[in-house]
Parts: C-alpha cells; structure tokens; sequence
C-alpha cells in the first residue's frame, strides 16, 4: 500500500494517476490525500523516475473521462481521488473502455453524483452572484464591481470564463471564501480567498431590484417548496431580494381575497379609434367569410 | 410625473401573467471584443425564484399597461381601472443594462399593452431593442413580444433585434376569443407565426451555405402561450392546438398559464381559483408529444377529451393500454422503453447504452434513480417478472393513488402543486 499526497487538484491528480498507471500500480494499493494535515503521518512518495513518465504518456482514454475527471476533482469528498483512479485503471488497464456509457456501475454512477453536484454549484453561482458597483477606473473609465459568493466546491476557476464571456465590458472581482476571480477587461486571474468582510453589502440598485421582484409575484399561486428547492435558504443571505420572501407569503392570502372580494367591472365601449375600428371590421368580414364558408348551402 | 419605481411596480406587475421566462435556445454570442456586457447560448439561468415557484430569469415588464384592447382575462384590457403608466424607451434600456451588469437577470422580456395602433406599438418595443443592440453593444437575451397585427417589416425587425419572439395565441378557439377576447383573431395570429418561421427557417438556410457572407441575426425560435381555465375549452381541444403550432408553425415552446385571480376582475370572466394541476398536466401531455413520440389521441381523445388530474398522463395511457405491457427493458426498442411509466428520456438513454454490455436487473435500474414503485408492474428484467394479476388487477389504478408526490417528467415550467395550494372561492379559504 502507498500513499499519494496531492494537491487538491485535477492536474495534481492527473500527474500521479499517469505515473501510477505506468507503474501499474493497482488501485487497491493507493490511499489518496489532498488534505496537508494527513500528510506528516505517511512517507510521502517520491515522483517516479521520468522512465515511467514515458510509458505514461502512451495512456489513452476517452475524452469525456477527461472532462468528467475535471468536474469531479472540484468536489469536496474526499474518496473522489481514489475513486478517479480506479475508474482510470478500468478504463485502460481492465480493459474496460466503454465502461463511461455504463451509467448502470456503481463507479460510474458515484462519479456522474459527484460531477453532478459540482455542475449544480456552478450553475448557482452563475445565478446567484450578485455584482455591486464600487466605482470606476480612473484611467479607462470601466465600472467595476464586487461581488461575495460561498460555493459548497473548489469552483471557481471553473466557473470564471462565464463571467469573463458575459461581462468583458466592466471589471469586476468574485470574492470567495476558497479563491477570488479578478477580471480587469483583458485577464482573468485568481488570487487566494478572503472573508466575507471584505466585500461591499449593498447596491444602489438593490431597492429596486426589489421592487421588481415584488411586482412579479403572482399571490394566487403561491408555490413555496418549488421556489426551495430551486433556491435553497443556504443562498439567501446573499441575495438582495430574499429578505422579502417571508412578507410576500403572509401577504398573499389576503391579495387573493381582495381579488376575489372586487367587484367585477362591466366592459367599457370602445374608444373611438381609427385602428381599432379596422381591426373591428376585419373580424367582421373574417367571420362572414368563415360562415360562409361553413355554409352547407 | 411618476417616478421610476412607481412606474416599474405597475409595468412589472402588468406583465407577470406571461408564463414564459425561458432565456435557453439562443445563438452563442458573447461580449468579449465588445465595449457592453451579455452573452447567450447554452442552458438558461434562472438568476432568482419568487414565491410562486417561478423562474425570474428575464426582467419581464410591459412598455405601457396602457391598451385599447379589451380582453377580460388581462388586468390591462381597456375596461379595467388600473393605474397606467408608461416607460419611456431609454428607461427600460437603462433598468435592463442595471440590472444586467448585477447579475440579476439574463435578458429583458419586452411586452406592451396596445397604443395607437399595432405599427405604433411595435415601433416603441422595437426602438428598446435597437438601442440596446446597436448603441450599448448590449449581447444579453431579448425576448419581444409582436403583435400579428403589426407589419411584417416590423416583425422582421423585432426578430432581427431579438433571440426570440411571441405571439400569444391566448385561446384555443376563435369562438372563445369572440368573447374573451373579442379583438384578437387566431388566423391572423397563425399567419404571423407562419410568417416567423418562414423568417427563421430562411436564415437558417442562409447560414448554411458555405460561402455565403454571414447573414444578419435573426430570433432562433418563437413561442406562445395558451390560457388554461379561463374558457370551456377540453384539454383535447388545448393539445391539438398545441400540437398544431409546434408541427405547422415549428414552434419552441407552448406555455400554458392557469387563468389566475386578477386585480380588476371583469363581469364577463368570474375570478376563481387558478387550475393548477390542470396547468401542471398539460406541461407533462405537452413534454410527452414533443419528446415521447406520443399522439394527442393517445393523450385525450375525443371520447375521453380531458387529463386525468390524479394521475400524470405517462401513467394514465399505460393504464389504458395494458396489452402493451410489461415491457422488456433488455430487449424492447427505444419507442417502446419511452412509453414505460416512470421512466425519463435519458434513462431510455442510459439503458440502451448499458444494454450492450450487459443484461440489466433490478439493481441497475435503482441505480439509475428511477421510480421504481412506478416502474415494477410495466418491465420485466432478467431478474424480475410481474405477476401478469398486478397488471391485469382493477386495483393497479389505486395503487398510484394520491397522486405521487414526485415528478416523473422535470421541466422548466411551474411544479406540481399540492392540493393545499387551491383556493376555495366559495369559502374564501386560502
Ligand atoms: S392586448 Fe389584451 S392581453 Fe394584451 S395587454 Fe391588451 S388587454 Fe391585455
């Protein structure tokens, strides 16, 4: 049995696995850790010699492997280096080249769980960052925004180039507590994370956007299970317009029963005009038209 | 005058009743190399969720809730009293930039009452959306609303401008707008939209030759909405004109929106409580005519023209179809595994990739996270056999009663709600 001290990366990840592969080191041999703290109990392992870096080269798996690796090497659980590994080893060494497109094996499986749940996190920071203005650059007159996110994974970097595609024009920074992204019109570059005081708590423009949300809410369909589960209270804290989830509830029903309770209002004529006058005498002779149409005799 | 926010809360709230907030589907466009902000392309976000359930992905706000039109189910027909207001056009490309570069939203969502005239109106949506295109380089999702009355050079421009534009058929049958909705006319809207696909399909061709200069953007898809609840209409007659728009008019997506109590109630239209699961229903039958290869006959007949609300309509025709089943997972061909209840378009997926290498139990299928209660009496897998008595049994309706609490078929639209989400009028009981 050895054990492999890594950073909690993919490329850290990737160069070990490749070396270990050469080795043919079965994966019941390996403990995996990325966590430093662990590390003085083990004899770290040297790197091998280069001889099995050329063998290593050789691996060939499929690339969807690759992309899977990446997104499940974002994951916090720790089992997902050995994990990785063995899948790795069935792959090339089993012999087992299809196993990817068996969503039906246990390994399989545990590593679309995990890739899942990493997608998801990114997806939500996608939606839920929210970018404060704090000034402009003196010299080029970009605006530039911060904005606090806690990702549950080691996101970030993976999920920065949307945030460069979508905003280039302004620059901007994502503090997290794990790592920040920086973007400043041309770079995007990552720098270690920070605590939440270090970002600004309020936009101007969050009253409203909270105006906005308010209007939108339809009281009559009051669904709150389906708004949780899209957006879990975990994420409330940093969102502007959470602090009026609890009032639009409780004010609901009695919207509703003002609604209800209205008096109907009867049709007023129409006004008198000229558009809506053709339009009138186009359903008209559309109609005409249709019973003749219609006309058996 | 009226301040911003004020105009917002009315122009906002006017526009709450479309359904739709989809920003998917878009062509790939992006910032970079541009002096503004937006991209598009790839899975939609939703940047928040109200309490209704719903995504709030696109600021969706009316120009005016000004309108000369008088349809009862609207808050903004002419006859109701509600407070109008009206944007200018830079108002709104100044809240959709604001709001964009915070990451509250992915798009602007653009409707109007109707001013003047159709061409009148068309023009004030229209002006939004250039300046938001051309002046501030905005990249973002666009989604315009038209109105079929207006100009087809109108409507060209509006999808020049736009990922995607709409035109609400509203109602099922020209017999119920006459009085629902006595100005809007369902041919006129259909040739409109078959105007839009021509429009859509033509640029398509366009971009496909290979040496052609790259054409001028157009809208990828155009969509609709249909309201459920408001008329007599079966689910029979809502499907078949659904499925009439998504085969001659190659539409994206139709919404169905449960006719929902407004401010303004009119006398011709009674407020009552919104059909919720009727609504929810109609998503499923929708999803399984456009990915399940079903037929709306199969769904609802003419005999049997509404949904069964208890149960969802996969299970439902199974029901109805026994003979059919049970089904082998290791051997029938995908049209059949689609028509198994319980089971999702990319589990048939996973299950004939896996197939090959292996002959598939049980345990593999709970692996897949299928519903297995629902799942067991309609397949038969190597290791599993139903007693032919559990599908024959009068009692296998029964045994999906209440209504399963989760979902077999996920989609974007509003979930099912539990049954203490209904209002009851009569009682005014929440
Ligand atoms: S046209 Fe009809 S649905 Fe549209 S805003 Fe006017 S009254 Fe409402």
């Amino acid at each position: 049995m050895r054990t492999i001290v890594i950073e909690p990366e993919y490329e850290a990840w990737r160069a070990a696995a490749r070396q270990l592969l050469a080795q043919g080191v079965a994966p019941e041999e390996v403990l995996w850790t990325d966590d430093a703290q662990e590390e003085s109990l083990f004899v770290r392992e040297e790197p091998a010699a280069a001889a099995a870096e050329q063998g290593a080269s050789a691996i060939k798996v499929p690339a969807a492997f690759m992309d899977l690796a990446r997104s499940v090497a974002a994951h916090t659980d720790a089992r997902r280096w050995g994990m990785l590994y063995r899948v790795l080893w069935r792959l090339t060494r089993g012999a087992e080249r299809h196993l990817l497109t068996m969503a039906t094996d246990r390994d399989v499986r545990q590593l679309q769980d995990w890739s899942k749940a990493v997608g998801r996190d990114i997806h939500k920071m996608h939606a839920f960052v929210r970018f404060r203005l704090v000034g402009a650059d003196a010299a080029t007159g970009r605006e530039q925004f911060v904005a606090w996110f806690e990702p549950e994974h080691r996101i970030v970097r993976l999920a920065a180039p949307f945030f460069e595609k979508r905003f280039a024009g302004m620059d901007w920074s994502i503090l997290t507590p794990n790592e920040c992204a920086h973007w400043d019109g041309t770079r995007l570059h990552f720098t270690a994370g920070v605590s939440r005081s270090s970002a600004p708590d309020e936009d101007a423009l969050d009253d409203l956007w909270r105006t906005y949300y308010r209007n939108i809410f339809n009281p009559a369909r009051v669904k709150i299970s389906a708004m949780q589960s899209e957006m879990p209270k975990k994420y409330w804290k940093n969102l502007p317009e959470a602090s009026l989830i609890a009032g639009l509830i409780a004010e609901s029903t009695g919207r509703v029963r003002g609604m209800l309770e209205t008096e109907e209002r009867a049709a007023k004529p129409a006004p008198n005009n000229a558009y809506l006058k053709s339009l009138h005498a186009m359903n008209q002779s559309e109609a005409a038209a249709q019973n003749h149409e219609s006309d058996p005799a | 005058m009226m301040d911003l926010t004020r105009k917002l809360e009315i122009l906002a709230d006017a526009a709450k009743y479309d359904a739709s907030c989809a920003s998917s589907g878009a062509a790939r466009k992006d910032s970079r190399g541009g002096k503004g902000v937006g991209s598009t392309g790839g899975m939609g976000i939703c940047h928040s969720y109200t309490p209704d359930g719903r995504c709030v992905s696109l600021m969706k706000v009316l120009m005016t809730n000004a309108c000369l039109y008088d349809c009862h189910y609207c808050i903004n027909r002419r006859s109701s009293n509600v407070t109008r207001a009206r944007f200018t056009p830079d108002e709104v490309v100044q809240l959709t930039l604001d709001f964009y570069k915070r990451n509250y939203i992915e798009g602007l969502f653009l409707s109007s009452g109707i001013i003047r005239s159709a061409d009148h109106t068309m023009e004030l949506v229209i002006e939004v959306a250039r300046k938001l295109r051309e002046v501030h380089q905005f990249r973002g999702y666009i989604h315009l609303k038209t109105i079929p009355e207006a100009s087809q050079d109108l409507i060209a421009l509006a999808g020049r401008y736009a990922d995607r534009i709409s035109i609400n058929v509203e109602l099922p049958s020209q017999q119920s707008l006459n009085t629902l909705a006595p100005e809007k006319n369902l041919a006129r809207t259909e040739s409109a939209m078959g105007h839009i696909r021509g429009k859509i399909e033509e640029r398509h061709a366009e971009k496909r030759k290979p040496d052609a200069p790259k054409p001028p953007p157009f809208a990828t898809g155009q969509s609709t909405q249909m309201l459920v609840g408001a008329d007599a209409s079966t689910d029979a007659v809502i499907l078949g004109c659904a499925d009439k728009l998504y085969t001659s008019h190659r539409l994206r997506r139709v919404y169905y929106s449960a006719f929902s109590p407004i401010p303004e109630p009119s006398s011709i239209l009674p407020l009552k409580a919104p059909p919720l699961i009727r609504e929810h229903r109609l998503y499923q039958a929708d999803w399984l005519l456009r990915f399940y290869d079903f037929k709306v006959e199969e769904i609802a007949s003419a005999a049997d023209p509404n949904l069964d609300l208890a149960l969802d309509p996969k299970l439902s025709w199974a029901l109805r179809n026994r003979a059919t089943f049970p089904v082998d997972v290791n051997r029938a061909p995908r049209e059949l595994l689609l028509r198994i209840p319980g089971l999702g378009v990319r589990n048939v997926e996973r299950i004939l990739a896996a197939r090959r290498y292996t002959r598939l139990r049980l345990a593999d299928l709970v692996r897949l996270r299928v519903q297995m209660k629902k799942l067991l009496p309609f397949i038969t897998t190597a290791d599993h056999h139903p007693a032919k008595l559990g599908l024959d049994s009068d009692s296998l309706r029964a045994r999906f009663l209440p209504p399963p609490e989760q979902l077999e078929i996920n989609f974007d639209a509003p979930p099912t709600p539990a049954t203490s989400d209904f209002l009851s009028v009569r009682s005014g009981e929440f």
